[in-house]
């Protein structure tokens, strides 16, 4: 059903934008791709993993972004066509090593593969990667559907080869993860062998060292390259019109947006008032495709998502060439006719066109509208929270114990993963994590925390982090909290994969992206070398954690607890059921109990239900996953565990 | 068994909470409908789902071209709920007057509902709430026939085996078995036949009963 080798040319298959965007980098003969996980963007790498071959196809899972871009770097450097992927703030992490690789220019053909995610349906940011292209001087392409995902994939390689630069290929959540007919083309041959050729001068592009210098001279050559992509751009099959010849309003629009554009026009039937002209090349511009559509009519609704980055370079070019394209009435974000957060969908951009032509957009009728009124309200909501069984939720019990049994009113600095839920729900980390930023930046903000002692800060300060995390930026902050004596306690939550977004390899495992053993970095012995004070546990011990917590909180400077107990969802645990559990009824206080239900009520664990009628606790045995932890937490020792028998 | 569409595009949105095989179905659902020659377009909100969010799959069904990974509010043809009220969840957004609607019965609690802040309702509730809001409903007891057949999750693909009985898109259970052959271990075959079956007879058995 997804991808594989069989397929043959000229099968029509079904997609995920992720997938397609793989597919056409196989189809460009890519030797080595490199990437961090984050959503949108993991699949693009899964699939290419499951492609790699040695010596033909090398897919590494890098410890971040920039590492990962370094490595597609490498590649390029020695002729082989190569790609690195992460998601929107990823391109953050490795813009300064962007900023110069820019500079030096690349060989092989290299693209950059950003996956935005417009609406943080799984982000905690709405993070731009398009600013970046121009920022970097870069070109950037956009695919609006599957097919394209997968061609203009393909072409980002020649561009880029044409060009001897990196090029940007971005995506959004809605194409990387929709799905969509793809005609599969050729796979290419592969040839040519690894050498970096680096005996000829500085200025020597294809033969000398590979540098940003000399700057000034590199700069200008940088920019001569773009103008060569624009040239390009100017003739690209993926910048299309359709619509009437004059039409009354112009759309300018790329990516997802063109399919929201082209179903908002066709729910309003105004097919025949409105143009819209879906751009591929999105920067720079080509302002001599621009302007003969500019030409067509007055009236431009620029449509996109989250910030005017489209509207502003199509108002500069209007602005150049107001002379023979007169004046213009601009739509977009700036005026508020979509608005300037969030994601958009075909409604939204019907509402647009809609005031703007003066036409109603498709209403409820009267009665139908009548039965859906209050019909969201009276549902009850359905708040995210840990898995049945999941480690992370024993280890925010135990610190929210040890935190209440400290009376500082200490508090934990949160960070990016599965573990993050915890701030972003309060009640699924007990109201313990407070902070949440970027990959590490718990670690980094608990060191500054940690040395506000002397400013009369008393309370205590836990830094949480993941296993990939760890890896990923948390070291260096580690580091620093380490070198100048800050008070914390940093809570590795070990749970033995990268499990938000679907269990790639870090450095921590025994195998990498490729299924190939590899050595493991081991965090406990990296911790040891700083000469920190490390402690081992299992959060599913919740006595044991506790009380080491507070003996931790208690003491001087850094202090590392790794609390290790592999994820629910793991493939070792996922749908095995380690203890048979139970509510002894005779037990269960309920209502009464004077922990006032604390199971369903506070500990939550959707294994647990609270059963209306009997006033009981209860386990619902379809969710439930037999991790045998809330056993711990009941103190009347109603809740009961027997080891499963094993089908 | 119709070959054209009802409506072009035909827009399917499948429903549940993150763990239910969501994904999958609508994957296998339109695998099928891409080998019938249809271009489909499929949009998934499935970001942080494993942790019990709600999941939700547009499917667009076309003869001709790709569509907006979203539906239009209240635009859907048919509404598949893995999930009594994500069914409920997604007829309050997508629901129109001849929108059709497959329902599984069995709830899977938010974490308000067990910690008592919040009230699920009542099987009966749920019933009368689909059935004003549909022009036709389905009730199935899913996830309990598919713990007969020793794993829950098979209750999307009883769901699946329902649109199938429902007659209202051009798959069958051999098209279904030529989609899972390539995508599944031949020993898990057999059972997912089984659960389609059931999906299926359950809708004929209970076709004339006008809801
Ligand atoms: S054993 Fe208890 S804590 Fe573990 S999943 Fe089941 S209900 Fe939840
Ligand atoms: S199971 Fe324990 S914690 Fe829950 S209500 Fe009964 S006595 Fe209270």
């Amino acid at each position: 059903m997804s991808l594989d080798r069989e397929q043959k040319e000229g099968t029509e298959v079904l997609l995920m934008g992720n997938e397609a965007i793989a597919r056409g980098a196989l189809e460009a003969g890519v030797r080595v791709a490199a990437g961090y996980p984050g959503t949108p963007s993991s699949e693009i790498i899964e699939t290419l993993s499951r492609f790699s071959e040695a010596g033909k196809l090398y897919v590494e899972w890098s410890t971040n972004e920039k590492v990962a871009m370094e490595v597609a770097a490498a590649a390029s450097f020695a002729g082989l066509r190569s790609l690195c992927v992460m998601k929107q703030n990823g391109v953050n992490v490795a813009s300064d090593f962007l900023l110069h690789l820019t500079g030096s220019g690349t060989r092989g053909g290299m693209i950059l593969i950003t996956c935005d995610d417009p609406g943080a349906l799984s982000s905690v940011n709405e993070g731009e990667s398009r600013h970046f292209a121009r920022l970097m001087e870069i070109p950037l392409i956009e695919p609006a559907d599957f097919q394209e995902a997968k061609e203009m994939t393909r072409w980002a390689f020649d561009l880029s080869e044409q060009i001897r630069n990196v090029v940007m290929v971005r995506s959004v959540t809605r194409m990387s993860h929709a799905s969509g007919n793809v005609v599969l083309g050729i796979l290419p041959t592969l040839k040519g062998k690894a050498e970096f050729l680096c005996d000829g001068p500085l200025t020597d592009p294809v033969r000398g060292p590979v540098t940003s210098a000399p700057v000034i001279a590199k700069h200008r050559l940088q920019q001569e390259k773009l103008q060569k992509a624009v040239a390009l751009f100017e003739e690209s099959p993926f910048n299309t019109y359709q619509g009437p010849e004059k039409p009354e309003l112009l759309i300018i629009t790329s990516s997802a947006c063109t399919l929201y554009s082209r179903e908002a026009v066709s729910l309003l039937r105004a097919e025949g008032r409105v143009g819209i002209l879906k751009l591929g090349t999105t920067w720079p511009l080509p302002p001599a495709l621009l302007k003969r559509h500019l030409l067509r009519t007055k009236n431009v609704l620029i449509v996109e998502e989250v910030l005017p980055f489209l509207e502003d370079q199509v108002k500069i070019l209007c602005a150049e060439q107001a002379r023979e394209i007169g004046i213009k009435t601009f739509y977009g974000k700036n005026d508020g006719a979509l608005p300037m957060v969030g994601e958009l969908n075909p409604d939204l951009v019907a509402a647009a066109i809609g005031r703007i032509l003066g036409i109603d957009p498709p209403a409820i009728p009267a009665e139908y509208g009548e039965k859906l009124r209050g019909l969201t309200e009276f549902l009850p909501k359905r708040d995210q929270t840990f898995c049945p069984g999941c480690p992370h939720r024993a280890s925010y019990w135990a610190i929210r114990e040890a935190l209440q049994r400290d009376h500082r009113g200490g508090f934990v600095c949160g960070d990016i993963g599965c573990y993050a839920m915890a701030a972003l729900f309060q009640a699924a980390g007990f109201h313990t994590a407070k902070t949440l930023h970027a990959m590490g930046s718990g670690t980094g903000i608990a060191s500054g925390f940690g040395k506000l002692g002397p400013f009369g800060m008393t309370q205590p300060v836990l830094a949480v982090c993941g296993d990939s995390t760890f890896y990923h930026a948390a070291i260096p902050a580690l580091i620093n909290a380490v070198h100048q004596r800050a008070d914390m306690t940093f809570v590795v939550l070990d749970n033995s994969g990268t499990a938000m977004t679907g269990f790639q390899s870090h450095p921590g495992l025994d195998v990498n992206a490729m299924g190939e053993a590899a050595p493991m970095v081991d965090i406990a012995a990296l911790c040891r070398a700083m000469g920190v004070p490390v402690t081992i546990l299992d959060p599913f011990e919740l006595i044991e954690t506790r009380e080491t917590l507070n003996r931790l909180l208690e003491q001087p400077e850094v202090k590392v607890l790794i609390l290790k107990q592999s994820c629910a969802l793991s493939p070792e645990k996922k749908g095995k059921k380690r203890f048979s559990m139970r509510v002894d009824e005779t037990r269960c206080r309920g209502e009464d109990c004077g922990c006032n239900r604390l199971c369903t009520r506070i500990f939550r664990c959707p294994g647990l239900l609270w059963n209306q009628e009997q006033k009981r606790a209860e386990i619902d045995e379809v969710i439930c996953a037999g991790c045998g932890f809330c056993v711990r937490i009941c103190p009347a020792e109603a809740i009961r565990s027997e080891e499963a028998v094993k089908p | 068994m119709k070959e054209t569409l009802a409506k072009d595009p035909y827009n399917i949105v499948i429903t549940g909470v993150g763990g239910q095989g969501n994904v999958m179905a609508s994957r296998v659902l339109s695998n099928m409908l891409v080998r019938k020659g249809f271009k489909v377009t499929i949009g998934e909100t499935f970001g942080m789902s494993q942790r019990g969010g709600s999941v939700m799959s547009h499917i667009r069904v076309s003869s001709e071209s790709v569509w907006s990974p979203q539906i239009p509010k209240g635009g859907a043809d048919l509404i598949v709920a893995i999930e009594p009220i994500e069914g409920i969840r997604v007829l309050a957004g997508y629901g129109n007057r001849s929108v059709k609607v497959v329902v599984n019965l069995r709830p899977i609690y938010p974490v308000g509902v067990i910690t008592g802040e919040e009230e699920y309702p009542s099987e009966e509730t749920i019933r009368a709430k689909v059935t004003a809001l549909a022009a036709e409903a389905r009730f199935l007891a899913a996830t309990e026939e598919a713990i007969r057949l020793g794993n829950p999750i098979l209750g999307n693909i009883i769901m699946i085996g329902a649109v199938a009985g429902l007659g209202v898109l051009p798959i069958d259970r051999d098209l279904f078995e030529s989609v899972i052959r390539d995508g599944m271990p031949a020993a898990r075959v057999e059972v997912n036949l089984r659960a389609f079956a059931i999906g299926e007879a359950f809708v004929f058995s209970v076709k004339e009963e006008k809801q």
